[in-house]
């Protein structure tokens, strides 16, 4: 059950509830300085960031027209776009948080609000979260991708972020991207992060036991290679904070620079260590601060007991007020506070006699012009970038349409590089990475390089061409729409559908893993048949390293020659089945049925 | 005891070596039998090659441990273990694989029920678990899912 701001309002026997987003009829009357006037509830404030992939800097970021939800997740949280979203949730069209929660107009209110996020308007935003609660009182926790997706995190291996991160004040974190750097890199990044790196799962392998030095476990015994949770004294409670990582990072990512751990998602465990930190610890809440992903965390929520709150990422959801889960132990808040740096969820508790009595939570939007940069933290930033500014700052084109990727197929700046890759390895086919991260450029900005590392920014760039038979490229496609389809969400691993250049096809997300994928037909009119080969490029291939320049020379290249960014045809799928679905609108392509 | 986790790990290896052996005696003197179950190329025909029927029923008490996605086909933990009274065997099935029958483990009397080792499988499948106790066939079915991997966000 998604909680509406009504619903919330009865089941709490409140008149209204504080601290949440305005009813109707309110927005129209404030001022945009209220957004960042909080008041105070209870007794522990948890600041919650999550999923800002290395952005120091403001940028734009367009949530998604296109987030379906299938079998049990349609037309439930986080699987709401648009007008759906904002009735969902009552949140006033028009105005600064419909802007900030959806795609809505976005070129335009995107010229009008400005850029969002970027540390030093996160720090002064931060900072006043702390001090109008009381530091003492505060705890800024950080859901992970935080040290990858940017030029200056590629070239220093995440170490700029670290440092961003300790002069942010992030007291504890956990990760997902943070382990596509070599095992000894994270963990000296690790060493290096003032806070507290939490995990519950994961787990060294029993080969690395035998045969490499694994001095630095968390735990022989267990095999936990991180702590796995960290018990804070504030405001007179006892909380516990456990920490979750991606569970499918060796699938997702290339799992040769990570070959000693293992992850999983261990309901059990994390049952075990619920039970024991209630029994033992004898703590007054517990928070599970997640990156499984919003739908792995509501079936999570539903299998173990005894969490009260779960923060997540990784889906990149900025939801405006939690679900609430029922299981054998009451009930559990599932939040997600989206990405890029766009927001900072701030959850009030009144923590009381042994347990949480009530709350108040806001997903705060982080408007850059709204908030004073804070000085140190831009100055941090400034030798940050200082060695690397002719690389980023080279322009490339001229954006002709809004450019953007999130949404669960091709945004138009796939299409640019699915293009890209095309022309510049001379193929027919091309295939990029469904990632949810990657910055939006307005119509008629520049696009720089900084904007294309946003897009592509990974430790494994390399491309490839390569001969492919139609019947593996189908095999290809069916996987990773099961991967984001699956109506079981433990056998879902993140990430949008694999963006597609040279072919459309027909997407029946409801059907079953080979069925989902038809009509695949090369853009000009050829059916493709599974005996023929082609010709397919792509990149950021996960099993081994390709041979090819990185995506971003490539993506440069074209860019370069072009000098617009122009998408003439966007390879999205007609999409069957999902018609009425609430994660669907303003689709760029046939809706059948 | 001061053990680490490192040195229990030897010392179970070093004991299943030993261990081995045991295993190894009973297979030899039925040979014959476990080679058609081993080769067999069908799951059914595997069960029945081994235990003569596949009769086996569904219990609960039999806990079969695997992942739901495999991080890496290749080596996929899988372990058993049961609270059944007098297990004569333990045996794991690979629905999808060329051979179906990975392995059997014979318990001797007075041994803990409780077994792992790393399987191979292709594509996503259904893992089976086989316990004989007191002459009974008992089982447990879990799929794992098996994908190319990438494209996480």
């Amino acid at each position: 059950m998604s909680m509406t701001r009504r619903e919330f309002a009865r089941m709490m026997g409140l008149a209204g509830m504080a601290g949440m987003l305005p009813l109707k009829g309110n927005a129209a009357g404030r001022q945009p300085s209220d957004l960042y006037e909080v008041p105070s509830f209870g007794n522990v404030r948890l600041l919650h960031m999550t999923d800002c992939h290395a952005q120091l800097l403001p940028i734009y970021f367009r949530e998604p027209n296109v987030n379906l939800g299938i079998a049990g997740a349609r037309g439930q949280a986080p699987h709401l776009v648009g007008d759906k979203l904002l009735q969902h949730f009552g949140i006033q069209p028009g105005t600064i948080e419909s802007h900030a929660f959806t795609y809505l107009d976005f070129n335009a209110a995107a010229e009008q609000y400005g850029k969002v996020g970027g540390f030093a308007h996160l720090k002064t935003l931060v900072d006043r979260l702390r001090d109008s609660f009381g530091s003492d009182k505060t705890l800024l926790l950080d859901g992970g991708d935080t040290w990858q997706g940017s030029g200056t995190s590629y070239k220093t291996r995440g170490m700029d972020m670290v440092k961003a991160c300790n002069l942010l004040g992030v007291d504890i974190m956990t990760g997902h991207w943070e382990f596509t750097y070599n095992q000894n890199e994270i963990l000296s990044n690790i060493q290096a992060f003032d806070g507290e790196f939490l995990a519950q799962n994961v787990f060294i392998t029993e080969d690395a036991l035998f045969t490499s030095d694994t001095d630095y476990l968390f735990d022989d015994f267990s095999g936990r290679v991180f702590k796995p949770y960290s018990i804070r004294e504030l405001g007179g409670v006892r909380i516990a904070v456990i920490g979750q990582a991606f569970p499918r990072t060796k699938i997702a990512n290339p799992s040769r620079f990570i070959p000693d751990w293992s992850f999983d998602i261990h309901d059990s465990y994390l049952q075990e260590l619920v039970d024991q930190v209630r029994n033992e610890e004898k703590v007054d809440a517990v928070v599970v601060l997640s990156h499984n992903g919003m739908d792995v965390d509501l079936a999570m929520a539903s299998r173990v007991s005894g969490v009260d709150v779960i923060l997540g990422g990784h889906t990149h959801d900025g939801m405006p007020s939690p679900t609430v889960v029922k299981n054998s132990g009451g009930q559990t808040l599932v939040f997600n506070a989206g990405s890029n740096g766009k927001f900072v969820g701030t959850l009030d508790l009144d923590i009381r006699n042994g347990r949480i009595q009530d709350f108040r939570y806001r997903l705060i939007p982080v408007f850059s012009e709204l908030l004073p940069a804070d000085a140190e933290m831009a100055a941090l930033i400034d030798d940050i970038r200082a060695p690397y500014q002719s690389w980023l700052n080279e322009e490339l084109a001229v954006a002709s349409e809004l450019m953007f990727r999130r949404g669960n197929f091709n945004g138009t700046f796939d299409q640019v590089i699915c293009d890209a890759l095309r022309e510049v390895g001379d193929a027919q086919i091309s295939l990029s990475p469904g990632f949810r991260w990657g910055t939006s450029v307005l119509e008629g900005q520049m696009i720089n390089m900084e904007r294309v590392l946003d897009q592509t920014c990974l430790t494994y760039p390399e491309t490839y061409v390569r001969e492919m038979k139609g019947s593996e490229l189908k095999l290809i496609m069916e996987d990773v729409a099961d991967n984001l389809f699956n109506p079981e969400p433990y056998l879902q691993s993140g990430g949008d559908m694999v963006r597609v250049g040279g072919f459309d096809y027909v997407c029946e997300p409801n059907r079953d893993i080979g069925q989902r994928i038809s009509e695949m037909t090369l853009d000009n009119g050829e059916r493709i048949e599974a005996d023929k080969t082609y010709k397919v490029t792509g990149w950021a291939t996960v099993g081994a390293q390709s041979e090819g320049p990185a995506i971003w020379d490539v993506v440069a290249e074209y860019l370069r020659d072009r000098k617009e960014a122009r998408v003439d045809k966007l390879n999205t799928p007609v999409l069957k089945g999902v018609k009425g679905n609430s994660g669907l609108a303003d689709y760029g392509n046939d809706v059948i049925g | 005891m001061s053990m680490n986790r490192r040195s229990v790990v030897k010392a179970v290896a070093a004991g299943g070596a030993l261990m081995g052996l045991s295993v190894l005696m009973p297979r030899a003197a039925m040979a014959a039998w476990t080679k058609a179950a081993f080769e067999a190329s069908e799951q059914s025909a595997a069960i029945k090659a081994l235990y003569g029927e596949d009769s086996a029923t569904e219990s609960p008490e039999v806990i079969l441990d695997a992942p739901d996605i495999a991080e890496n086909g290749a080596v996929v933990p899988v372990s058993v273990s049961t609270t059944l009274p007098n297990v004569e065997s333990m045996s794991i099935f690979i629905e999808n694989n060329p051979s179906p029958l990975a392995v059997q483990f014979m318990i001797p009397e007075g041994t803990e029920a409780d077994v792992s080792t790393r399987v191979r499988m292709g594509k996503t499948t259904n893992v089976t678990a086989v316990v004989k106790a007191d002459g009974v066939l008992h089982r447990a079915t879990k799929e794992v899912k098996v994908t190319i991997g990438g494209c996480g966000g």
